[in-house]
């Protein structure tokens, strides 16, 4: 097998980029959850874990960032406690089969335009042999395709963490969590018909590159313009996906203890709640790709910015792929902003309610956007 | 010993009422608009998300986006006139408790958190017995005031203010006769106090008289 090492190399750097950012995201958003749900309280939020600097009487508290280090520690340095009734592999292996498909699913979401690294360094141009990397880890025909398959081995990961822990109350979460999941993902998937129909396409690349236009004179060609309607029942699909209030039945402290990870102690919590926080970027970068164009900032192209009135901003490759790059970012994290102002404000649903909503009013709402998209797709190309 | 047969009545009782279940709640009334949930929904959004704009606005032009009190590195100022939160020992004029160390107040506490332990002074024999451990435990006192009331002597008042023992240590949740004598140290200005006499020599009398009694 001949492998050309600069694209060895490139694709670890993306990687490293990718986990990278997804844990620290992870991280961050546990901060951003309670100072958010904080502030729209009245509240201060965390703010007394501190790091104290050696031999000095500096305690640094950076505004409670250092209290997501401390929960880390904590869970990390907790005795692992397991039911005695428990399965053992099953119980072993849910909390991975939980984390792992999530993580993977950013490896088709594209974070940046294409990066030419012979014009960022010039001295490596021979080395990499003129070629050009779009910022995508794997650049997949089947994007969405893949999204949805990997998403969909969460759900094995929940029901299997639900059956192995040998306790009704995990049992119970893990049955609500498999039916809850199936029925949002089936709503997900047709919602985004409708965009693939606009699109004509299944590749995330391919689908961003297409929103990097404008229509209409003024609006930046994003997939929430042209399927504004979607874009809702998408996000609506996504949380409850997620699991997260006001979707959050399967762990319902209230009923159900903490629903399918009632049984787990440690890390393998920890990794249940990291996982959590990490779909809860996964599915922003999912909306940003689909909905809100992506890298692409309004009226910016790989040369520079182009307003409607006519005037350009040319900027050069090193200053326009970090812009792309920080515009993701942006967008990804004013979404996990929303889905957490959403899931601080809304009151959970009850069981029934939630399984009608998805099946009653979510699916009937997505199958007419995708026949109303249809027609009109097929009346714009020429109605033949 | 025989128990009396039951007459049958004459005529037998017929229930013509018939039961309806009370309902003890509301009926949901809701319009077609609550129903449509969506619309509530982003109501609901509205506000919360403009209350976090507005606390946000007040953190970041240095303001306190919160209604929360630093505690224990801020007091709160809005306590009660009437709030009386925080023991304190009165003196007499020559700084000595004015405690008498008769347990009154140890005896009436609900909470049974008051520990007194008392010397003897013969030179003193006005009051001739005096706290030399005057202690409270203020992680189980209730606040109730019953010990002020008790006091035959004045001596425990208590002052507005909060007790204000962060710990993480149970016992140091003890006020000790120090504190109590020293924070804000208050004499009781009514009872003047003669000074203490000067200290008496154990007179002959006195030796005399267990001297006798020995023989």
């Amino acid at each position: 097998m001949n492998v050309f090492l600069p694209d060895l190399v490139v694709s670890l750097v993306f990687i490293t980029y990718a986990i990278v950012m997804l844990l620290s995201f992870g991280g961050l958003l546990t901060w951003v959850e309670r100072k958010q749900a904080a502030v729209m309280s009245d509240r201060i939020g965390a703010n007394r874990a501190y790091i104290k600097i050696p031999f000095t009487n500096i305690k640094l508290v950076f505004l409670g960032l250092f209290h997501g280090m401390a929960d880390g520690l904590k869970m990390l340095l907790k005795e692992n406690f397991t039911p005695k009734t428990h399965d053992a592999l099953g119980y072993f292996l849910a909390p991975f089969i939980v984390v792992a498909p999530v993580l993977l699913v950013f490896a088709v979401i594209p974070f940046g335009g294409t990066l030419d690294p012979a014009q960022l360094f010039p001295s490596l141009a021979s080395w990499f042999g003129g070629r050009t990397y779009p910022l995508q880890i794997a650049q997949l025909d089947a994007g969405i395709l893949i999204v949805f398959a990997f998403s969909g081995l969460t759900i094995i990961g929940t029901m299997l963490a639900g059956w192995s822990s040998g306790n009704k109350f995990s049992l119970l979460g893990g049955l609500r969590a498999g039916s809850q999941m199936i029925s949002y993902e089936l709503v997900m998937a047709l919602t985004i018909m409708g965009l693939i129909l606009v699109y004509g396409t299944v590749d995330l690349g391919a689908i961003v590159r297409q929103q990097s236009g404008v229509m209409l004179g003024v609006l930046p060609k994003w997939g929430v313009f042209m399927q504004p309607f979607a874009a809702f029942l998408f996000l609506t699909a996504a949380i409850a996906e997620n699991k997260r209030i006001p979707f959050d039945l399967p762990e319902a402290e209230s009923e159900l203890v903490t629903g399918y990870y009632t049984e787990y102690s440690a890390m393998k919590m920890g990794l249940f709640m990291v996982s959590e926080f990490i779909q809860i970027a996964i599915v922003g970068a999912l909306f940003t790709t689909l909905f809100l164009g992506g890298y692409n900032l309004p009226f910016m192209s790989d040369a520079g910015f182009l307003f409607p009135g006519g005037h350009t901003v040319a900027l050069s490759h090193g200053l326009v792929v970090p812009l792309q790059m920080l515009g993701f970012l942006a967008k990804v994290f004013l979404m996990c902003v929303i889905q957490i102002q959403i899931r601080w404000s809304l009151p959970r649903f009850r069981y029934d309610q939630m399984l009608s909503f998805a099946w009653k009013m979510l699916l009937p709402l997505s199958l007419a956007n995708l026949v109303v998209t249809a027609v009109a797709m097929w009346l714009l190309e020429g109605g033949q | 010993m025989t128990t009396p047969p039951i007459k049958p009545s004459a005529t037998p009782v017929v229930r013509t009422v018939k039961y309806e279940r009370k309902q003890y709640w509301n009926e949901p009334t809701m319009t077609w608009w609550e129903k449509a949930y969506l619309p509530e929904v982003l109501r609901g959004l509205a506000i919360t998300t403009g209350i976090f704009l507005r606390n946000m606005g007040k953190w970041i032009t240095g303001r306190r986006g919160a209604i929360t009190t630093y505690y224990p590195e801020e007091k709160r100022a809005d306590f009660a006139p009437a709030n009386r939160g925080k023991h304190i020992l009165t003196q007499r004029p020559d700084g000595s408790p004015q405690c008498i160390a008769c347990n009154m107040c140890a005896t009436v506490c609900p909470a049974k958190v008051i520990e007194i332990e008392s010397a003897f002074d013969i030179n003193d024999p006005a009051h001739p017995k005096s706290p030399i451990r005057f202690e409270i435990d203020y992680s189980r006192c209730v606040f109730c005031g019953l010990c002020v009331e008790a006091c035959p002597e004045d001596a425990i008042r208590m002052e507005q203010d909060i007790p204000d023992l962060v710990s993480g240590d149970r016992y140091n949740m003890w006020l000790t006769m120090d504190e109590m004598l020293t924070w804000n140290p208050k004499q009781d200005v009514l009872k003047p106090y003669p000074p203490k006499p000067v200290a008496l020599t154990v007179s002959d009398s006195i030796l005399r008289g267990r001297e006798s009694s020995t023989h």
